[in-house]
């Protein structure tokens, strides 16, 4: 322990709580994340929450935990290893042995360290430091009776008492990071707003465990983050991935004038955009919680069929029982937009952990040749962006759209400039008008990018069926002549392929003489690019090419990838991307990284990886 | 009277009808254009939606708004058209496969939920498209291509899954019998919320004489009763036979015998909340009961679709922020300058 006060100036630091399930960790890294950010620190958060709503407690299981990434500039990714980890047991200790680095300053609930606990835990001795062969900083508060103390005048009770643990730790890192707590009340007393007695048991235990921090000054380093002002201009907001995928839904629909629909059914890690949109109804949001995942779909569908935006959202499991409802919407033709928040699969698999498993699933898991776009959000943040581009293409492309999210973005949050949405494109579908009356079938479409036009129920003249039978190209009647079928199944794919000629071109970061291109997707951007950089300031040249834009793929994309020499492509999955690049760029050599823990790359590894790899 | 608006032509669509000849499902398809054609609702204001079987084909023969979905899943489809657009009439097609095998969770969330859908349920106890299997509401024995030894299952009876999900219409007629099946199509679409009206159906091809008690006006005379709101439950030939309450039971008694008068007879009360009663006269069965036709429930309820459009405007005239600029500027907010 360092024996003066000194104070750090840090670019950036990772903090992670640590606790049981019922200890509020996420609660009390929440608080901390938006009060940095308040004070103008880049965020990026990471809850990591077992998949048991309440385990035994004290046990590894039940070990619930939020990491939180501040800095002064732009940062990137939650972080690999926590240079603070505050454990609440010894569970939360043992469990992120693997978290921490020799550096890593340890708070303890010294109160929760008994041979009783440390049994829980399946430690073998009674030193726990040792037997994990740590020799780390350690600042042993006792928090549980300190929360006691502090709120023994409270007339609460015990159980109550110790629901307040979680801010006493929180008052202790803020005073170890110099935030002010004038935030962090007025978050406690919005969420307490109902409950002032408990807002108020709240701040006191966290303005104690902020004095405590105070108190031991003498022992301790403190560190400081300052703000280096590289943000842009304009209010922010905290937000983390589904909640920004819910929000951009809203953008396209108020941008394309249209009745927001959404069908769902409650699922792991998808449910916060239902949460989420069902408390919109002010902005005339529809949210449908529906009997199952397939009706969630098929209620989207019959709402796309009327003439509303119609969204799905889900994960995994979810995606497979609607994927027979989104091939209806293929052949029928219809917008439809299909959220999935990827989590650990096969099966029900880890429902609270992330991997991008779903890839080939959402461009080729249905029946007959049925292709739709898919894209993939890069970051928390992208979510919206990508929400809205979900949308615009189904409405303008008459198509489902998957769009593909993961468990990581999802709840990982960061702070978040609002946009303007004047800032953002027109959203316009292509409605029948007067002039095509005359000769219009349903199936009748534009020949410049094979879109059909739409007619919604009520409109006067355009009645009409769609149905999941193939359908003439000319008639738009039932038809299952050989040479109609091969012209229909063609007509869709391209019409799908012309989507590509109203999406960016892929940009490649980096340098433009690389010698290693790292090839990404989806919600890897942040540790692919601190990656990049990390290896550029070592020396080498190093280019990424991240894309969102899965099918059709930009049209630069060949270009792109036949302009290196050597390329890695890292996901995590056991290659999917990698697989598809190779089916539509043959010959192209393309190296593999491959994760597939449930848990976010870890920038160190991916640097020694790929270093290795341009030494090969 | 007033003049109508449309005549079922107006509703027919230019595709030629492929059901087998003798199919129940022509007969229907009549009655649901004359209903609708005297419901004087646009074709552009309506909307049907089934899902797969030979039934399922019949939006195609509507000159509406039409969608033919997959299997089991038009309430489902059904139900987000309703929401999304409560203007619109909307009917749903199924059969027994389609609506009560792979589609049941649908139809029974649709009924408990009360969205304002007339599901059209036409039961002819057999999977007809795939050539002769059994359906869950083929009797228990039944020796179908999927059951040569006869099912050792038990049917679903559609009037009592209707109930127990909360039913607020349940109406019932017969294929070939006109008359009966337009009134019983046009109150079920009069009726707010929800409504089931299960079609007794002959399949010439896989079930023939599966209705044959009722194939004619003569035979459903005798083995049928229709049902009227307010009418005593009187039926046969002449007439002269009803039904009575006893214990807790119907009973079947003949008017002029043991003293039995015309007001010992029940009087149907379609309206009325609890549903005992309506159970017991949709579960009559012969050769000791007539069947019920007609409408047997029709009871008033808040429907759904309605309820979620009038939440948004409750919400909206309470929070001052209607779009999402203004709703993202407000809360947890900080400004960089």
């Amino acid at each position: 322990m360092a024996n003066e006060g000194l104070v750090k100036n840090l670019d950036q630091v990772v903090i992670r709580f640590s606790g049981d399930s019922g200890d509020g960790m996420q609660l009390a890294g929440n608080i901390f994340s938006a009060v940095s950010a308040v004070l103008g620190n880049d965020i990026s958060t990471f809850p990591d929450y077992p998949a048991e709503i309440r385990a035994p407690q004290g046990t590894l299981s039940g070990v619930s935990g939020y990491q939180i990434h501040i800095g002064a500039g732009k940062v990137y990714t939650s972080g690999d290893k926590c240079d603070v980890l505050v454990a609440m047991n010894p569970a939360a200790l043992k469990v992120n042995v693997k978290n921490i680095t020799p550096q890593t300053v340890i708070i303890i609930d010294a109160d929760s360290f008994t041979d009783k606990d440390l049994e829980k835990a399946l430690f073998q001795t009674k030193s726990p430091f040792e037997e994990l062969g740590l020799n780390n900083v350690v600042i042993d508060a006792p928090i549980t009776s300190m929360c006691k103390d502090s709120l023994k005048d409270s007339g609460m009770d015990n159980k109550s008492i110790l629901k307040c643990k979680n801010m006493f730790a929180l008052g202790l890192v803020c005073w170890l990071f110099d935030r002010p707590l004038d935030h962090a009340m007025q978050m406690l007393n919005t969420k307490f707003a109902k409950k002032p007695d408990i807002a108020t048991a709240n701040i006191k235990v966290l303005t104690d465990g902020y004095n405590y921090g105070h108190n031991i000054h003498a022992s301790v380093s403190t560190y400081r983050i300052e703000s280096k002002g590289e943000k842009v201009k304009g209010i922010y907001r905290d937000v983390n991935g589904n909640a920004a995928t819910a929000y951009g839904l809203v953008a396209a629909a108020e941008k394309a004038g249209l009745q927001l629909f959404l069908g769902s059914y409650p699922i792991t890690p998808a449910t916060d955009i239902l949460h989420e949109l069902s408390k919109l109804k002010n902005l005339g949001v529809i949210t449908v919680q529906c009997e199952d995942e397939i009706s969630g779909c098929c209620s989207a569908i019959g709402a796309s069929f009327a003439g509303s935006l119609g969204v799905t959202s889900t994960s995994g499991p979810g995606l497979c029982l609607k994927s027979e409802a989104i091939n209806l919407a293929v052949i029928a033709e219809l917008p439809l937009v299909i959220v999935d928040v990827q989590r650990g699969g096969p099966s029900t698999g880890m429902p609270t952990k992330s991997e991008q498993t779903d890839l080939l699933q959402a461009i080729y898991g249905r029946n007959g040749e049925s292709p739709l776009a898919v894209i993939a959000a890069t970051s928390p943040t992208d979510c919206f962006d990508s929400a809205f581009m979900a949308c615009k293409i189904a409405l303008e492309h008459m198509t489902p759209v998957i769009l593909l999210t993961d468990g990581y973005i999802a709840n990982g949050s960061a702070a978040w400039k609002i946009p303007s949405l004047k800032d953002y494109p027109e959203i316009k579908p292509p409605y029948v008008t007067e002039e095509i009356r005359e000769n219009w079938k349903p199936y009748r479409r534009n020949k410049e990018n094979f879109v059909r036009y739409w007619a919604t129920p009520g409109m006067e003249g355009f009645m009409h069926r769609l149905g999941g039978l193939e359908k003439d190209y000319e008639t738009s009647t039932i038809s299952t002549d050989a040479i109609n079928h091969q012209k229909m199944i063609i007509t869709r794919r391209s019409k799908i392929e012309k989507i590509a000629d109203d999406l960016p071109l892929q940009e490649v970061l980096g340098d433009k003489d690389a010698d290693l291109l790292i090839v990404g997707w989806g919600g890897t951007f942040g540790h692919l690019y601190d990656t990049m950089q990390q290896m550029r300031n070592n020396g080498k040249k190093v280019a990424l090419a991240h894309f969102k834009y899965i099918n059709p793929l930009p049209k630069n994309t060949e270009e792109i990838l036949r302009s290196y020499k050597k390329i890695v492509v890292a996901e995590q999955d056991m290659g999917q991307f990698a697989g598809l690049l190779r089916m539509k760029v043959p010959g192209v050599d393309f190296k593999q990284f491959n994760r597939v823990k449930g848990q976010p790359f870890k920038v160190a590894r991916l640097v020694e990886e790929f270093t290795k790899m341009m030494e090969e | 009277m007033e003049e109508q608006l449309y005549t079922m032509k107006d509703f027919k669509s230019d595709q030629y009808v492929r059901w087998c000849p003798g199919c129940g499902d022509h007969a229907l398809l009549n009655s649901l254009q004359k209903a609708m054609a005297e419901l004087g609702i646009p074709p552009h204001m309506t909307a049907v939606v089934s899902g797969i079987g030979c039934s399922s084909r019949l939006p195609y023969y509507m000159n509406t708004y039409g969608f033919h979905t997959i299997h089991g899943r038009a309430a489902a489809i059904a139900s987000g058209l309703k929401v999304a657009n409560p203007e619109i009439t909307v009917w749903q097609i199924s059969g027994d496969g389609d609506g009560l095998a792979i589609g049941g969770n649908h139809f029974i969330h649709a009924l408990r939920r009360n969205v304002n859908i007339n599901i059209v349920l036409l039961n002819n106890r057999i999977y007809g498209l795939t050539k002769g299997q059994y359906s869950p509401t083929s009797p228990r024995g039944f020796v179908s291509k999927s059951s040569p030894y006869g099912t050792v299952e038990d049917p679903f009876r559609p009037a009592e899954l209707a109930f127990g999900a909360r039913g607020r219409f349940f109406g019932r007629c017969v294929d070939v019998d006109g008359p009966c099946s337009i009134e019983v199509l046009k109150a079920s679409a009069r009726h707010k919320g929800a409504s089931v009206v299960e079609v007794l159906q002959n399949c010439v091809i896989f079930n023939n004489g599966s209705q044959s008690a009722l194939a004619t006006k003569e035979l459903r005379a005798e083995n049928a009763i229709y049902l009227e709101h307010g009418k005593p439950m009187l039926f046969g030939k002449d007439r002269d036979k009803g039904l009575v309450q006893e214990g807790f039971g119907l009973k079947v008694v003949k008017l002029g015998e043991n003293g039995i008068t015309e007001k010992d007879i029940l009087v149907h009360d379609a309206h009325c909340q609890d549903n005992t009663l309506h159970m017991k006269l949709a579960l009559m069965e012969g050769p000791d009961f007539p069947v019920a036709l007609g409408v047997i429930r029709d009871v008033e309820a808040p429907c759904y679709d309605e309820a979620v459009h009038q939440q948004i405007e409750e919400v909206k005239a309470k929070k001052r922020e209607h779009t999402l600029e203004e709703f993202l500027l407000t809360g947890d907010t900080w400004e960089i300058k």
